[in-house]
């Protein structure tokens, strides 16, 4: 009796483990033929050329120059903005907000703006940034609708990292005749800082790849030149590859890979920033 | 003032017999018809008790009969806990600190607390001590600051342990010695009454003894407050012993006789074990 239940449970532990490999297996290649097929296309058209031009009606002379610095530059800015604003919002919801029916309705707000389309976001962006403002189609609207985005994830992932503070932590701080504010700089926020570095680098992560709300914002598709500020009309490169790949020619298709092998390099680098940067904190703190 | 649910549940000697024996020092805490709310559920009773000045008042009990909440009412730990709720007076040197416009903080730097599990701060062995120091504005210059760290790691006698590593994480001590760190860090900032939430017991029998023979010198300068499962650690530590029932105070006296001549049947039952 014993034995045979032993046996089934076996048995199920192993069928489930199979399961997981196979599952994991199956996304993980593809996520493989995905990257193959790009590089494969777009490897051999990667050279300086193709980082310092800007486009062109010559496939073999475009480049991605003006995408990329836009790039960069709206994520910057983007980041400059949501990141003390989230960062903030959290702390006062998660530290010092009483739990009323008021917190609360916000909370499951911003719940539900984390699952809101980036469309709409960017419909918001054209209405309140570009037009009701005035910035215009310039990267500082772009930022602002992209800051817009990522707040409700920035505040959630935020939340979460200062919740895992353990509360033993807050009451020594509170025990020795450290006021809310000392215990907030001095320890909840170090010891949170790990994860909620995570949660910032995932969200901007997500911003980087955003297409639609840029382009109901208005953001050009053929831009020879580098957005020189916060008002300069701009670019990036997810725009960039959208617009190659709906080009008839070929060669445009291979701009479009090479375009996003670019973005991913970029992507990977801003994960391996986060990785680098938690690590480092944890051993501090360890 | 006496309700029904201040009314104790089990047949107690008049108040003015149980608190025949006030202590003989100066009275440092004096409570009066303490209640503790945690939202509806009422997890303290009409407390009455002074406690001494300079001497270590131990408060013993089963689980979740109040003496660690009574402990968290005397520096307002208890305040960060959504619904809490306390009714009553507690005066500290006969000034009562739940008078509106107590400033709290103040209160927590006259009033030191060692936690049941050992909270140092993931910083160094100095930082942990120097911390409570920087917030309260104490130190001014480093060598003040470094003379006070000093002092108060030889006051809860770890100094010697760790002289040699204080730029070292304080979480790579020992069990015993990140409680010792956390009795520092406490004395560091010089309270005049100190707070021990059952301190040993997540420690083994060496570490405990290191402990109680710290509390046994630090009574001179501090009034001690002390929590303990550990009726043996009650009987060895304290000069004064409160056993508390369901919320309730039963009983309150010299240590010495409250483990030898109990007045009510119920502290005899709990302290030769017959339950708890």
């Amino acid at each position: 009796m014993r034995t045979r239940s032993g046996l089934m449970r076996r048995v199920g532990d192993l069928a489930f483990q199979a399961l997981g490999i196979i599952v994991t297996l199956a996304a993980l290649l593809a996520l493989a033929t995905l990257i193959y097929d790009v590089a494969h296309d777009g490897l051999g058209r990667i050279s300086w050329q193709f980082l310092t031009s800007y486009p062109s009606r010559r496939p073999e002379s475009a480049g991605i120059l003006g995408p990329l610095v836009g790039s960069l530059f709206v994520i910057g800015l983007t980041a400059a903005i949501a990141v003390p604003a989230g960062v903030a919002a959290a702390i006062y919801l998660e530290e010092y907000a009483r739990r009323t029916f008021v917190s609360r309705v916000i909370e499951i707000n911003i719940a539900n703006l984390a699952g809101v389309p980036s469309i709409i976001y960017g419909l918001l962006g054209l209405g309140l940034f570009v037009r009701a403002m005035g910035m215009g189609r310039s990267v500082l609207a772009g930022a602002a609708t992209l800051a817009l985005l990522v707040l409700p994830m920035v505040i959630i992932s935020t939340r979460e990292a200062l919740r895992a503070v353990p509360p033993s932590l807050r009451e020594g701080s509170y025990a020795l005749g450290a006021t809310r504010w000392q215990t907030m700089w001095h320890q909840v926020l170090p010891a949170a800082l790990p994860g909620i570095l995570t949660g910032l680098i995932l969200a901007l992560s997500r911003a980087m790849g955003e297409t639609a709300p840029l382009i109901t914002i208005g953001a050009l598709t053929y831009v020879g030149f580098v957005p020189d500020g916060i008002w300069s009309p701009f670019t990036v490169l997810p725009i960039q590859i959208f617009n190659w790949v709906s080009r008839p020619q070929a060669a445009f298709a291979v701009n479009a890979a090479a375009g996003i092998l670019v973005l991913l390099v970029l992507l990977l680098a801003l994960n391996a920033v986060a990785i680098i940067l938690r690590d480092r904190y944890q051993k501090r703190l360890a | 003032m006496t309700t029904d649910a201040q009314r104790p549940l089990v047949p107690l000697a008049p108040l003015s017999a149980r608190h025949a024996e006030a202590p003989p020092s100066r009275v440092k805490i004096s409570v009066a018809g303490l209640n503790f709310f945690y939202g509806d559920k009422q997890a303290l009773k009409g407390i009455t008790t002074d406690i001494g000045a300079n001497v270590v008042t131990a408060f013993i009990g089963p689980s979740g009969c109040g003496k660690s909440t009574f402990l968290r009412t005397l520096n307002r730990m208890n305040d960060i806990i959504p619904g809490a709720r306390v009714e009553g007076r507690a005066a500290i040197d006969g000034l009562d600190i739940y008078r509106p416009g107590t400033d709290v903080v103040a209160l927590r730097r006259r009033v030191g607390m060692v936690f049941q599990k050992s909270n140092p701060f993931p910083k160094s062995i100095f930082e942990n001590i120097a911390y409570g120091l920087r917030v309260n504005g104490i130190a001014g210059s480093r060598s003040e600051l470094q003379g006070r760290v000093e002092e108060s790691l030889k006051a809860a006698a770890i100094w010697d342990e760790v002289k040699d590593r204080l730029k070292e994480s304080a979480l790579a001590l020992s069990g015993g010695q990140q409680q010792r760190l956390c009795i520092a860090r406490a004395l560091a900032i010089q309270p005049e009454i100190l707070l021990m939430d059952e301190p040993a017991s997540a420690l083994d029998p060496i570490a405990t003894q290191r402990i109680e023979e710290l509390i046994y010198r630090l009574k001179e300068s501090y009034t001690i407050v002390i929590v303990t499962h550990n009726m043996q650690q009650a009987a060895r530590v304290s000069d004064f012993t409160a056993f508390f029932w369901l919320g309730e105070l039963v009983e309150y006296g010299p240590t010495h006789r409250i483990f030898t001549n109990p007045k009510e049947k119920l502290t005899e039952d709990y302290v030769t074990g017959r339950f708890g």
